[in-house]
């Protein structure tokens, strides 16, 4: 098994946390959230996926052909449901923002200092 | 096999789905009653549970999915003691919480009903599971609940930049503990806690380490340590004062309990010849929580966000007790949290009621107008000395009990960030129930408004001339209870017996998968606190006292050469705490790579 997927879970973490610290518009930011949520996608299927495997499918198959491991592929379906759920919150919240505060910019909201 | 275990999850998300489609058709008092009489029964059989598990925990397999030779496909319940325990309290507070809002609210809808049953649900669920997947999605509904009703107040924008301040950065620990359950999935194949345990073993390598800082970081984020705190005060400052209650009284512990169970049933064999590492690392970071926290709580004006900083005082000094990784210092915690939980939610009530009353929570500008409120005041200032941990109270059991264990391992030195944490936050309480109660020192006239005021909008219907029973009594109710549980006889031994359970790892690993019996430890005997213990409790409200007192006094000095570089240090302090999402998620970064470099330096220095 490669190494790669790996690499690339670790980068979109990375760049989504990058992403979040540098942002200056709170649609922005929380699109990088979702982009570092997908690195959660990344690392669970790389670590369920079986060279050669196929599809968990075990109607008309021999008895020990090699699958993938559906337990994951579960969990990143879940996950996919709490990232909908989250970003549609954040979302909504940003919507709010934007309507009684008039700007996006979290440099512009000083209420919370110290 | 247990019909009870499903039910505290099944009660209040079934009667928030009924109470959510029925949304258009039932009256407010309707919504009222029935999450009011659904928070009671999950209650009860939380209670119940915990009766039941006090010998051995109970364990629900859904659809009967029970594990073969060891090896656990389903989704369990495992309920021990502590596990019940926190239920139970967390529907106690939302029962507070709940009542308090009958009367709090001008207008309240049934989605805010909705929203406190499927938050009660969730941390049920939290603290019942055994399944490390299920607890990751009932850390989500806990979320989301959460940065709902954080942002309840959708018309100011200081409530949008707080609760999204508070959804970003939990989400962030909610992926991080994500990723560490996927590379413990990856290395052992499973998804029950007890079967990971048993498969893991062997000595600490760098893919076990970086799952446990993972997992440990994302439920920090939650529990507000150093330096992942950040998002705490904002969120306190502007969720409605109900909402403050369960966040500070039961939220933020359940991450720090999130992380004690997974050490105790996970991580303790790779990690057992290694504990004093993450000893010194959970001790290094438990005290800076502890004394930052403090400072800032003093440093504050603002009654609410002050009492999110002491919340956050008081998680290092959490931090510390699970950090001595010792059964006993965990019975002292679990009590700690209870007491803590009850004087600060009832300090949080009263703030409501200030709020509710004067439209305000700036304690500057309530200089002397509370004078009237004579038996609120009191609530106020036994929550005070609550929170100084004097003796009477169920946080000075828990703290006497910390310190026990930290005394004998030789940690006698904690003694002194216990004091310093106790007399800085109730110092601060104490100042403001004098200036607000009591009219002592100078008000918003006297002295220029520093600080910037965080407004605030009254979340209520007009006042009435007295304050009604519906409010005082959750907060006065709130504070008895930890008095009544400070003087309980025998709380320590029970608090002991639940902890060692918990701690016991094969134990727990054989009732889990094998549905093996497990003989009750014995907790020993009852130790009364020692006579330091009183004496230093004691030291520690006196010097709360002093210092509330010498704050609203002339004597307090004025800017000179000896204030002056301690003034600056608090000033620097406090502009870390930007409210910026940027510097918070920056922080967070840094904090996550910290921790895991000193925790792997410190298992590779021996």
């Amino acid at each position: 098994m490669s190494f790669f997927p790996y690499v690339v879970a670790a980068w979109l973490f990375v760049i989504g946390l990058y992403g979040m610290v540098t942002s200056r518009n709170f649609v922005h930011l929380v699109i990088c959230l979702a982009v570092l949520q997908s690195s959660t996608y990344v690392l669970l299927l790389s670590i369920g996926y079986r060279v050669g495997g196929t599809a968990p499918i075990f109607a008309g198959v021999p008895v020990g052909t090699p699958a993938v491991d559906p337990v994951v592929q579960a969990l990143m379906l879940t996950d996919i449901v709490v990232e909908a759920t989250v970003v549609a919150l954040l979302l909504a919240l940003v919507l709010q923002l934007q309507k009684h505060a008039d700007t996006l910019d979290p440099d512009k909201l000083k209420a919370l200092e110290g | 096999m247990s019909l009870l275990a499903a039910l505290p999850v099944v009660i209040p998300l079934s009667i928030a789905a009924i109470l959510a489609a029925l949304n258009k058709f039932i009256s407010r008092r309707c919504s009222e009653i029935l999450s009011i009489l659904a928070t009671i029964a999950t209650g009860c059989i939380c209670g119940e549970l915990l009766l039941q598990s006090r010998m051995q925990p109970v364990i629900n397999w859904f659809g009967g999915w029970t594990p073969r030779a060891g090896v656990a496909l389903g989704i369990s319940f495992v309920i021990d003691p502590i596990g019940a325990g926190a239920a139970a309290f967390t529907s106690l507070l939302v029962l507070a919480a709940l009542v308090f809002s009958l009367h709090y609210f001008e207008t309240v809808g049934t989605l805010f009903h909705v929203l406190m049953l499927g938050f009660l649900g969730a941390m049920c669920g939290f603290a019942l599971t055994g399944d490390l997947f299920n607890l990751f999605v009932f850390f989500e509904l806990m979320s989301a609940s959460g940065f709902a009703l954080c942002g309840y107040k959708v018309e100011e924008p200081e409530s949008m930049q707080g609760a999204l301040n508070f959804a970003i950065t939990n989400t962030v620990g909610a992926f991080l503990v994500l990723s560490g359950i996927g590379l413990l999935y990856g290395r052992t194949g499973a998804l029950n806690m007890a079967q990971i345990g048993r498969t893991l073993g062997g000595s600490p390598d760098g893919l076990v380490i970086t799952a446990f800082v993972f997992i440990m970081a994302g439920f920090f984020i939650k529990a507000a340590v150093i330096p992942f705190h950040f998002w705490l005060a904002d969120a306190h400052a502007v969720a409605p004062t109900p909402v403050c209650v369960l966040f500070s009284g039961i939220m933020v512990e359940l991450g720090l309990y999130a992380v004690a169970r997974i050490y105790w049933v996970i991580f303790d064999g790779p990690f057992t010849t290694h504990r004093w590492a993450l000893r010194e690392l959970l001790l290094a970071v438990g005290t800076i929580t502890a004394v930052a926290g403090a400072v800032m709580c003093f440093a504050q004006r603002h009654i609410k966000r002050l009492l999110a900083f002491s919340t956050i005082s008081h998680v290092g000094l959490l931090t510390i007790g699970f950090g001595l990784l010792k059964a006993g210092a965990l019975a002292g915690v679990a009590l700690y949290v209870m007491g803590h939980g009850m004087v600060k939610a009832a300090l949080f009530l009263v703030a409501g009621i200030l709020l509710h009353r004067y439209g305000g929570v700036d304690e500057l500008e309530l200089h002397g107008r509370a004078r009237e409120l004579r038996a609120t005041s009191i609530i106020f200032l036994l929550g005070g000395l609550g929170l100084a941990a004097m003796p009477g109270f169920a946080t000075f059991v828990g703290e006497s009990a910390i310190m026990d264990t930290a005394r004998s391992m030789g940690q006698g030195w904690l003694r002194a960030i216990f004091f310093f944490s106790a007399a800085l936050t109730a110092g601060a309480v104490l100042r403001v129930w004098g200036r607000v109660f009591r009219g002592m020192g100078k008000g918003k006239q006297a002295q220029a408004a520093g600080a910037k005021n965080i407004r605030e909008e009254r979340e209520t219907k007009g006042a009435g001339h007295n304050i009604p029973a519906v409010m005082f009594a959750p907060a006065a109710t709130l504070v008895l209870l930890a008095i009544a549980i400070g003087l309980a006889p025998g709380v320590q031994r029970a608090a002991r017996t639940a902890t060692l359970l918990m701690q016991d790892r094969t134990a727990y690993q054989a009732r889990v998968l094998e549905n093996a019996w497990i003989p009750v430890v014995s907790a020993g005997q009852e130790h009364a606190p020692m006579g330091t213990e009183l004496a230093w409790s004691f030291a520690a409200t006196a010097a709360a006292l002093s210092l509330a007192w010498l704050s609203l006094s002339r004597y307090w000095p004025g800017k000179n050469a000896l204030t002056r570089p301690l003034a600056g240090a608090v000033y620097r302090l406090r502009a870390i705490h930007s409210g910026h999402i940027g510097d918070y998620v920056a922080f967070l970064t840094f904090g996550v790579a910290a921790y895991g470099v000193l925790l792997a330096f410190l298992i590779e220095l021996r």
